[in-house]
């Protein structure tokens, strides 16, 4: 039967059963969304800005193992989602970004709303195209499906000019796809492993550290196997959280410039150490010649042999799938006749418990004003630890890291790699979407919710029942704590001056709006929060304004390095 | 160390742009770039001088890997390999210097391609050392104009980059 092109596109999104759609339209993608009118299996959401629905549909791949989708029209709507894909590109998130475009003939005649989204994309893509010709579509389509979701995941661009999308052509959807130039590794080199099974076995003080590999892989149960089964300390990066159950005594906490002290220590101090599905970044081992200087064998599983010995020299490097490595791995330390170093591991586990004993995320627990670390405890303990919590960037994704502790994965969602403010509002938005009756908690900080604040709307129309926590300390605190730190305090430009009333603000949107100023307040407010099932609460808590985040790294400095409270 | 890499690639619009720009990203040199279809049209070869350390090079391997265009990469300084590269040389041939520079370009076993009475237009192949010899060897106020198409390299004996 012959399709038009906005027929097509609708219908390989029905064959790749994708349910919601972020998007906003726009005058080259009319067709599309005229055709997105007349049926009702691919859900729609409208958003307020497109940067939103490019965050909202990262969220839902982030909280889900599906491939996130959004649709923008040309010129304006996809610089608009730049930085919504490249937030996504740097946490190695499965999206299909379709984007509108002029018509063929008009493409390098400066025509209105166009740019060239292929070449402004480029670097910050897995991959993208532009559909010339009709005939391509739905097998470009089928192929930006297969690119994002396969291998290291990532967004994928597929740019489609309005006139393709009125052509008419015969629909023929391939059921599978192969390309010659594009073949992920999934299974590790059996040789490697073993060597890496010696290593492990023979290991005094050895140290597991994974990162958004393990979430991304749905390899959190395998993670989780094996660290029981070899009785050894296991760190997360920001973005591994909930890879490994935080509340198990195996773990030491997140590492890095905010991780726990005993984490960075067993990590700088370790002799095997077994990195899985993370990249040695410099928020996490900071300076790396200071990092190098403590001999230690490395084993690195990744499943981008690029992220392998980029920053770090690896002893033992294994490509694949965490997944698979991580099942053969346990399959042969298990049909191993050697046992792991008895004595040296109770030495070593001796030592991580004193480095434990620290307590290096104390705070002041009488103080009158409120602390954040307090609302983030007492989140945790309210929704029992089980919520769905994003985050935006600064002091209160640290906070949020630290003291939220996620036993599954999934559930912490956060932009670790390119750090963008904003997110969290349109990430408890697809989170929300992709599990409606889940409780979704949003950490942000008065500075970054005003980045996507027109978002509140969006939650409105779609009856969205998030619940939003500002630690709201009048300042751009993660700013204002390098600056008391390293530019002799002095606070330039990051004083949050002329704050909404952010009660009103939520009920301008039509949702209900808390104030918290008192540190016994916090307590009954976030409870009355979460018992409205349908609402969208905005609560506003007046925070400590000089609280800073410890431990911390100092830019440039050693893992080992920290400045403590 | 100066490294020689050669890559097979979708010969698709963008392709170019997709290596070019991966190189400026991160900061790799591109000493040159040739590129041209191969016998295949859909498949386009690339031939990239670069230099950098070990671990710059590797990653410049596993970087052109990753990305979904390419098919194949070597790096041809790994082992035995040949290069050439063509350069076109207008230089000024009046009075003595015509006779001297016909000679030039016979010794380095150039052609003249073109002729007027004032000028020869020389055509010169071989590694780039050979065609910055003769650049070296003849009167530089002779030289008018040079065009060079950067290296392009193929291995030795049966090392073969093929699909």
């Amino acid at each position: 039967m012959q399709l038009t092109g906005a027929e097509v596109v609708v219908r390989c999104l029905q064959e790749e059963g994708v349910e919601h759609l972020f998007g906003y339209p726009g005058g080259a993608v009319l067709f599309l969304y005229d055709e997105l009118y007349k049926q009702d299996k691919v859900k729609h959401v409208l958003v307020r800005h497109e940067q939103a629905a490019l965050h909202a549909a990262d969220a839902y791949a982030r909280s889900t193992n599906k491939v996130g989708v959004a649709l923008v029209t040309s010129g304006p709507g996809v610089t608009n989602a730049i930085t919504g894909i490249a937030t996504a590109f740097m946490d190695s998130i499965p999206m299909v970004v379709l984007t509108g475009q002029v018509p063929t003939h008009a493409i390098g005649e400066d025509a209105f709303q166009e740019c060239d989204t292929v070449g402004i994309t480029r670097p910050c893509v897995k991959h993208n195209f532009l559909v010339k010709d009709i005939k391509d579509l739905a097998v470009t389509i089928k192929k930006a499906f297969y690119i994002a979701a396969t291998g290291r995941p990532g967004p994928v661009v597929v740019d489609i000019p309005k006139d393709i999308t009125a052509q008419k052509v015969e629909f023929d959807y391939p059921s599978s796809i192969a390309m010659r130039s594009y073949n992920p590794v999934v299974k590790g080199h059996t040789g490697q492993i073993k060597k890496a099974v010696k290593l492990l076995l023979d290991a005094e003080r050895p140290m597991i550290y994974t990162g958004g590999g393990v979430i991304l892989g749905d390899a959190a149960p395998e993670l989780t196997q094996l660290v029981k089964l070899l009785g050894y300390p296991c760190t997360n990066t920001l973005m591994g959280l909930g890879g490994f159950p935080a509340t198990d005594p195996h773990f030491l906490g997140m590492l890095g410039m905010h991780g726990n002290y005993e984490a960075n220590m067993a990590m700088q101090n370790c002799d095997v150490l077994l990195a899985v599905g993370a990249r040695f970044d410099d928020r996490v081992i900071g300076n790396p010649k200071h990092f190098c200087e403590q001999p230690r064998q490395i084993i690195h599983i990744d499943i981008d042999p690029a992220s392998i010995a980029k920053r770090v020299k690896v002893d033992v490097p294994v490509v694949g799938n965490v997944r698979e490595v991580l099942r053969e791995l346990i399959r042969q330390i298990e049909a191993a006749r050697s046992s792991t170093k008895g004595e040296a591991l109770k030495a070593w586990w001796a030592q991580i418990e004193e480095w434990r004993s620290r307590d290096c995320l104390k705070y002041d627990r009488t103080s009158d004003v409120i602390k954040p670390q307090f609302v983030i405890e007492t989140l945790y303990r309210i929704t029992k630890g089980d919520a769905f919590v994003t985050s935006d960037v600064g002091q209160h994704q640290m906070w949020a890291a630290q003291f939220y502790k996620f036993n599954k994965p999934r559930r912490w969602i956060n932009s670790g790699g390119l750090g963008t403010m904003g997110v969290g509002l349109p990430y408890a938005m697809g989170v929300q979407m992709a599990h409606p009756k889940a409780t979704v908690a949003c950490v942000t900080g008065e500075a970054s919710i005003q980045m996507c604040i027109q978002e509140l709307s969006t939650c409105k129309q779609y009856r969205l029942p998030i619940k939003v926590l500002t630690l709201n300390n009048r300042y751009m605190g993660m700013v204002r704590q390098w600056q008391e730190f390293f530019h002799g305090n002095r606070y330039a430009e990051s004083y949050m001056n002329a704050l909404p009333d952010f009660v009103k603000l939520a009920e301008a949107y039509g949702h209900i709006g808390i104030r918290v100023e008192k540190p016994s307040d916090v307590e009954p407010a976030i409870k009355e929060a979460f018992s409205r099932k349908k609402d969208l609460v905005f609560l506003d808590f007046i925070t400590d304004q000089k609280e800073n985040v410890f431990p911390m790294v100092p830019g440039g400095k050693g893992l080992s390095e920290m400045i403590l409270v | 160390m100066r490294h020689i890499i050669s890559i097979l690639l979708e010969n698709e619009a963008g392709a170019l742009s997709r290596v070019a720009g991966l190189f400026s990203a991160r900061g790799y040199n591109i000493e040159s770039l040739t590129v041209a279809p191969t016998e295949d049209e859909t498949l386009s070869r690339m031939t990239i001088v670069t230099s950098g350390s070990d671990e710059v090079i590797e990653q410049i391997n596993k970087q052109l890997n990753k990305l979904v265009d390419v098919v194949k990469v070597v790096d041809l300084s790994e082992g035995e390999h040949i290069e050439r590269e063509l350069m076109l040389v207008k230089v000024r041939a009046v009075g003595k210097d015509r006779e001297e520079m016909k000679r030039m370009a016979d010794i380095f076993r150039g052609r003249i391609i073109d002729v007027t009475d004032v000028d020869y237009t020389i055509e010169l192949t071989g590694p780039g050392s050979k065609l910055n010899a003769f650049l070296k060897a003849i009167d530089p106020t002779a030289i008018l104009e040079t065009v060079r198409t950067g290296a392009s390299g193929i291995g030795r004996g049966d090392r073969v980059l093929k699909v």
